[in-house]
C-alpha cells in the first residue's frame, strides 16, 4: 500500500508559488497545503509601495490569478500563524494549537524587518514597510500626517520615501552611512542619487542615526538624531534592513546561521524539510559562500528548485548573486553582484553626471563580478549574464559600458552558443 | 516549439525586420500611418546589432527556464501555455525593469510612452510566421523547430 503523502508549505509568497508550480509540473496529485499568517492570496510584496501611491489597483497587487490555488489543487490556510514546527514528529502547530502532519515540509517564511532598539520604537505611528497590512495601516495614518521620517536609505527606505512624498508629505531620510544604498552603490553613483532626491524635494541626512522617537503618549512628534538635532514628523517608517525570519527554526534540529542552511537541493539539515527564499542562507557564487540574499528572483529560483526536488525531480540550485533594480523618482538603477567593492579589483566607470548617468563594472581576474548602472539600464541583463557565465571579458571590456554595447562585441564562439544556435549545429 | 533563429552571415543590416516589427505592433498596422501618425511610435520588439560588416537581429529567445519570468515582480511575465512563448501582460507590468536586469540577451525594452511597461517579442501570435522572419529579404532570420 502506498503511504499517504502530503506536502506542507509555510509561507505563501514568491518562493511558495514557484515551489507549487514546480511540484505540479512533476506531480499532479500529491496534496499540497499552504499556510500563511497573512490573510491574502500571494501578492507581489514590492508592489505595496505602488499600492500606497494608488498606482495599482488591489487586483493587480496579487501575484497570480484568483483561481491559482484551485487550478493547482492547493489547500490554503490563510490568516493563521504557524507557531512551531516539529520535525521529529513531522508536524506543524498552528496558533489555534491545531497540529498538521506532513510528509514533506517547505519553509518559505521570508524575512522580517530589523527594528533598531531606540526609545519610542513601539509607538503606534512607527511603521515598517514590508507587509501589505502594515502599508494599509500606514495609508490610513498618512491622511492625517504632514511629514515623515524614514530611517534607512536602502531600497525599501527609498521606496517608502517616494511613496510618502508622492502623497504630499514632507519626507526626511536618515541614513547612518555616508550615502544611500550603501550595500550596493558606490560613492560616485550615490552622489547622483543624492542630487536627484534633493531635486525631488526629499531631505536626506547621511552619517547620522535616530536615537529616539518622541511624542506625547502614543503619538510621534519628532525624532532625535545623534548629530543633527531633531526632525519634526508625524510618523516614522523604519527600513534599516531585513533578516531571515528564524522564529520557527530556533530550538529545532534545523541548522541555521543568519539564515536556514540549505544544500544545493534546498534541503535543510533535516531530511524531508526544505527551505527557500529570504529565510535561507544559500550559496552566493561570487562570494564563494552561503549568505542570505533577500531578493525576489532568487526566492523564485530557490522555491522552484525546492519544489522540484520535493516532487522527486532532481534540480540543483546553481547559486545566486545579489541583484537589484529600482527606480527612484523615475531614475532607474540596476546593480548586480559585488557592485560596491573597489579595493583590489579593476574598476571601469563611465559617467555623465549632468544626464544622471553612471556606469561601473568591477572586474576580478578578467571576469565581471559587479556592476552598477544608473540612468542608462538598457540591456543590463547582458552584463548580468556575463557575470553568471563568468566569461573572461578582457578583450572587449572597454566596450561594455558603451551605449551600443551588445553581443556583437562578444567573441563569436560565445555569441554563437548564446544567440545563434543554428550556426553551431 | 518553433523559435526565431538568426544566420549572421546572411544579415545585411537592412533593418527591414525592425520596420516591419514596428508596423506589426502599431495600432493601424499600416506602415505610413505607423510612422507618420502614431506618435509616440511603438517600439520595434527586436534589436539589430551592427559593427562594421557584421550585423544580426536579436529578439526574445523564449527561454525554457526564463529568467524574466523568475524575476518578474508582478506576475506580468508569463508563458503562453499553447504556443510556449514568453509574453508580457503589459496591463499588469509596472515597469520595475527586473526583467531587463536578468534577460541575458538584452531583448526586453522599456516602453515609456504612457505607463512604463516592458515590451518584447511576442512571436506575432496572429501570424503564421513572425513578420521579422517573413519580411527578411535574405533569409537571415528563420523560424524553425529547436
Ligand atoms: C517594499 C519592498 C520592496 C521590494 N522590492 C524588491 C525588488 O524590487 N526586487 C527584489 O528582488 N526584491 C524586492 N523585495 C524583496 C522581496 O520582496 C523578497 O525577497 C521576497 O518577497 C521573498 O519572498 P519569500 O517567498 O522568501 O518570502 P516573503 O515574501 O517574505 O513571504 C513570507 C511568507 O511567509 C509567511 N509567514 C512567515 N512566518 C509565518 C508563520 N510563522 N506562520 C505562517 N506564515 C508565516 C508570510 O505571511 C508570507 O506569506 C522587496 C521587499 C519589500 C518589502
Amino acid at each position: 500500500m502506498r503511504k499517504s503523502r502530503n506536502y506542507l508549505i509555510v509561507g505563501n509568497s514568491v518562493a511558495a508559488i514557484a515551489a507549487i508550480e514546480a511540484i505540479r509540473e512533476v506531480d499532479k496529485t500529491v496534496p499540497i497545503t499552504v499556510i500563511s499568517q497573512e490573510p491574502y492570496r500571494a501578492y507581489s510584496r514590492s508592489l505595496v509601495s505602488h499600492f500606497l501611491e494608488g498606482k495599482v489597483t488591489i487586483e493587480k497587487v496579487f501575484y497570480r490569478k484568483k483561481d491559482f490555488y484551485q487550478r493547482n489543487k492547493v489547500q490554503t490556510i490563510l490568516g493563521k500563524r504557524v507557531i512551531a514546527i516539529k520535525p521529529k514528529e513531522k508536524k506543524i502547530v498552528l496558533e489555534d494549537r491545531k497540529r498538521i502532519p506532513y510528509t514533506k515540509l517547505l519553509l518559505t517564511c521570508g524575512s522580517k524587518p530589523i527594528l533598531p532598539s531606540v526609545k519610542g520604537i513601539e509607538k503606534k505611528d512607527v511603521f515598517t514597510f514590508t507587509t501589505w497590512d502594515e502599508v494599509k495601516r500606514l495609508a490610513k495614518t498618512i491622511k492625517k500626517a504632514k511629514s515623515a521620517v524614514v530611517i534607512g536609505g536602502g531600497m525599501i527606505g527609498l521606496k517608502a520615501a517616494e511613496g510618502l512624498k508622492s502623497l504630499g508629505l514632507k519626507v526626511t531620510i536618515v541614513e547612518q552611512a555616508f550615502q544611500i544604498l550603501p550595500a550596493i552603490l558606490d560613492k560616485d553613483g550615490s552622489k547622483i542619487i543624492h542630487r536627484h532626491l534633493k531635486e525631488k524635494g526629499i531631505r536626506l541626512i547621511i552619517n547620522d542615526t535616530v536615537l529616539e522617537i518622541r511624542g506625547k503618549g502614543k503619538k510621534v512628534e519628532r525624532v532625535i538624531l545623534g548629530k543633527s538635532g531633531e526632525v519634526d514628523c508625524d510618523l516614522v517608517v523604519v527600513a534599516i534592513g531585513v533578516t531571515p525570519n528564524l522564529d520557527l527554526v530556533k530550538g529545532t534540529a534545523l541548522k541555521a546561521k543568519r539564515g536556514v542552511l540549505v544544500d544545493r537541493f534546498m534541503q535543510t539539515s533535516v531530511k524531508e524539510v526544505y527551505a527557500a527564499g529570504d529565510v535561507v542562507e544559500a550559496y552566493d557564487f561570487l562570494y564563494g559562500r552561503k549568505r542570505p540574499i533577500p531578493v525576489w528572483p532568487l526566492a523564485f529560483q530557490q522555491g522552484r528548485v525546492a519544489g522540484s526536488n520535493m516532487a522527486g525531480k532532481r534540480m540543483e540550485y546553481r547559486g545566486g548573486l545579489i541583484l537589484n533594480s529600482i527606480e527612484v523618482f523615475g531614475l532607474p538603477i540596476i546593480t548586480a553582484g559585488l557592485s560596491a567593492e573597489e579595493k583590489g579589483y579593476e574598476i571601469l566607470t563611465k559617467s555623465d553626471p549632468k544626464k544622471k548617468v553612471y556606469k561601473k563594472i568591477v572586474l576580478r581576474k578578467g571576469q565581471i563580478i559587479g556592476a552598477i548602472l544608473v540612468g542608462d539600464i538598457d540591456r543590463a541583463g547582458i552584463i548580468v549574464g556575463l557575470i553568471k557565465d563568468r566569461l573572461d571579458v578582457t578583450n572587449f571590456k572597454d566596450e561594455i559600458l558603451e551605449e551600443n554595447f551588445g553581443y556583437i562585441y562578444v567573441p563569436k564562439e560565445f555569441r554563437a552558443k548564446m544567440v545563434l544556435p543554428l550556426e553551431v549545429r | 516549439m518553433k523559435k526565431i533563429y538568426v544566420k549572421e552571415e546572411y544579415c545585411m543590416g537592412c533593418r527591414l525586420c525592425e520596420i516591419h516589427c514596428l508596423v506589426a505592433h502599431s495600432k493601424s498596422k499600416k506602415i505610413i500611418k505607423a510612422y507618420k501618425e502614431e506618435f509616440p511610435r511603438v517600439l520595434p520588439r527586436l534589436i539589430v546589432e551592427e559593427k562594421g560588416p557584421i550585423s544580426f537581429a536579436l529578439q526574445c529567445r523564449h527561454c525554457e527556464e526564463a529568467p524574466c519570468i523568475e524575476a518578474c515582480l508582478t506576475g506580468a511575465m508569463g508563458r503562453d501555455k499553447k504556443s510556449g512563448a514568453v509574453t508580457c501582460d503589459e496591463d499588469r507590468c509596472v515597469g520595475c525593469w527586473m526583467c531587463i536586469m536578468v534577460c541575458p540577451f538584452g531583448v526586453i525594452l522599456r516602453d515609456e510612452r504612457e505607463k512604463k511597461v516592458a515590451t518584447k517579442c511576442d512571436l506575432c501570435p496572429d501570424e503564421d510566421i513572425p513578420v521579422c522572419v517573413a519580411k527578411c529579404p535574405n533569409e537571415a532570420l528563420v523560424y524553425e523547430e529547436e
